[in-house]
């Protein structure tokens, strides 16, 4: 080999390095752009949110505007809290997956056993449009089952229904998938047992695809955490703690709205949002967890 | 073309009688007659792609989990159709080795043995569980090699201690047929020594039908032979008449080395 290829070689090695740089900062300023909206917005929720946070915010009910204004006269800290939307919130997402998880887990399951079945496609593709209906649509539709026929008036189960609505497609679609993913021959193993079908899909195929389903779960669930729209027609809001279900209750985003909507109040959006995205962030990461755990 | 030997079996553990076995338009297997004998291991020979495991996994039904798989013919165990037997009490008279090792993934190794009863809702005394375990991992040459981790995942072993695994398990469940496909193709030698001695063990009180590739392995333990070729069978016979004086061109063929 001589000299002058030598240099042409490093040349080119030399063009390649600086090819290599160059991509890997396109890399980090497209990462960048990607995930700074997140940690705008937490640090913003974070910065302007943080001095309402106390144990207070956690256990008292909102207060009314007329002392929220003379705490703001008096440049105080606004008393109160939102206990009544976080209560609102749990009662709400509770019964929502009670009726949605079994549900949801039942036809994903029929879904999978059938997959050319025309009653199981079927099934699927009204999944499907399920899930891209506008929440607002299921808020609508929940107040005509639920208000007006069921509880007689704006009702914490008629909340729930519209967030089932919601999370049932995503609960049917992770189950369906997660059982796909489970190699026939592991089916096989237990029939060859002698074991009975349905017990197959109880002790076999749930278990070995348990994670899965609970990762579409937790999705879901922290989805509908955050929902607005529906609620509005249908939990309609309290400023008090209701345990009873069909009587209007309040939830945390019902009250970010009312905040906004109230200039005494505006400085509890921060908190209130920050309690949100906090209990959806922490949701988000125990699934990425059992999700990575068991693959 | 069937050996004279073959027509003095009485009693089989199966009689096999004209099946077919089809997946969709295309016939896997073609009107195959055989009669098993009972406590010997037999072994089912052929190129690949011949049906073996297509004829082996219509003995236990499994092809009635597709669709697309359809069966005819009919096989007699104590004189009575397959087809006539609820599959499960018929799967629990026959045991399955995959051809690739497959413990349940949420099961401990221990729960992996005794897999059999737990599906089933069998319940045993945590001794007798114990006694189960042993003896079948024992038989599997196993033992040794996991006593002191039998509550960790069936998973974390290696291919071929899984597989040992899968066969302890189908023996846990004590079935009176085990059927094999080609169960030793992920075993290393030793291994694979290991399970040849417990099949020839096995068969003073199992039948055993046993796919295999290998024919060394079939020389080795079995004692009858069956061989395929294109879905027929082609020959079925003593494997010692099969291996010394071949009937059929394509068996000589075969066991020569000339395809397969
Ligand atoms: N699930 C299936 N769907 C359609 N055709 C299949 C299927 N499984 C097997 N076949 C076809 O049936 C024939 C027999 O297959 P089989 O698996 O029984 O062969 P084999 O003798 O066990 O081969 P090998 O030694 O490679 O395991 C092959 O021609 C194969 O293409
Ligand atoms: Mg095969």
């Amino acid at each position: 080999m001589n000299t002058t290829e030598n240099i042409r070689l490093q040349d080119t090695s030399k063009g390649r390095q600086l090819k290599d740089k160059l991509i890997l900062g396109l890399v980090i300023l497209l990462s960048l752009i990607t995930i700074s909206p997140i940690v705008l917005i937490i640090g913003k929720l974070v910065a302007k949110g943080y001095r309402q946070i106390s144990l207070e915010f956690l256990i008292k009910n909102t207060p009314d505007t007329y002392t929220a204004m003379t705490a703001l006269a008096n440049g105080e800290r606004i008393p109160g809290g939102i206990a009544n939307g976080i209560v609102g919130t749990l009662i709400m997402v509770v019964l929502a997956s009670a009726i949605a998880i079994p549900v949801g887990i039942i036809v994903g399951i029929f879904l999978y056993e059938n997959p050319g079945k025309r009653l199981a496609n079927f099934t699927r593709s009204l999944s499907d449009v399920l899930q891209g209906v506008p929440s607002i649509v299921l808020g609508l539709i929940s107040y005509l089952w639920v208000v007006k026929h069921v509880t007689n008036g704006y009702s914490a189960l008629a909340g729930a229904v519209s967030l089932a609505i919601m999370m049932l497609p995503m609960i049917v679609r992770s189950t369906e998938e997660t059982l796909k993913m489970i190699p026939n021959t592991l089916k096989e193993a237990a029939l060859a047992l002698g074991t009975p079908y349905h017990k197959v899909i109880l002790r076999v195929l749930i278990p070995t695809g348990f994670s899965g389903m609970f990762t579409g779960i937790l999705l879901g669930i922290s989805r509908v955490l955050g929902e607005t729209a529906p609620l509005m027609l249908t939990a309609l809001g309290s400023s008090m703690i209701n345990l009873d279900i069909s009587k209007p209750t309040s939830a945390v985003p019902l009250l970010i709205w009312e905040f906004y909507n109230d200039p005494n109040m505006i400085d509890l959006i921060w908190s209130s949002s920050l309690m949100l995205m906090a209990i959806v962030l922490i949701l988000n990461l125990i699934s990425k967890q059992i999700a990575k755990k068991t693959k | 073309m069937i050996q004279d030997t073959i027509a003095e079996i009485k009693n089989p553990a199966l009689s096999i009688q004209d099946l077919c076995v089809y997946y969709d338009q295309n016939k896997a297997v073609k009107n195959v007659s055989v009669d098993i004998k009972k406590n010997t291991v037999t072994a089912i020979m052929g190129p690949s792609g011949c049906g073996k495991s297509t004829l082996l996994r219509a003995l236990n039904r499994m092809h009635e989990l597709y669709d697309n798989i359809r069966t005819e013919g009919k096989v007699l165990i104590h004189d009575q159709n397959i087809y006539d037997v609820p599959a499960i009490k018929l799967r629990r008279q026959m045991g399955m080795v995959f051809q690739r090792p497959n413990p349940f993934p949420t099961m401990s190794i221990y729960e992996n043995v005794i897999a059999g009863y737990k599906l089933n809702g069998i319940r045993l005394k945590k001794g007798e569980k114990d006694e189960v375990v042993e003896r079948s991992l024992r038989d599997v040459a196993l033992w040794d090699e996991v006593k002191d981790t039998l509550h960790k995942k069936g998973t974390f072993l290696s291919g071929g201690q899984q597989q040992r695994l899968c066969i302890a398990r189908a023996l846990a469940f004590g079935p009176e047929i085990i059927l094999m496909d080609e169960p030793t193709s992920a075993l290393d030698p030793i291994a694979t020594s290991k399970v040849e001695d417990l099949l020839v063990k096995l068969k003073e009180n199992y039948t055993i039908i046993l796919v295999t590739h290998n024919m060394t392995q079939a020389a080795r333990i079995s004692d009858y032979s069956l061989f395929m070729y294109l879905g027929e069978l082609v020959e079925y016979g003593k494997t010692k008449n099969m291996f010394t004086n071949p009937i059929d061109p394509r068996t000589e063929q075969y066991l020569t080395g000339k395809f397969g």
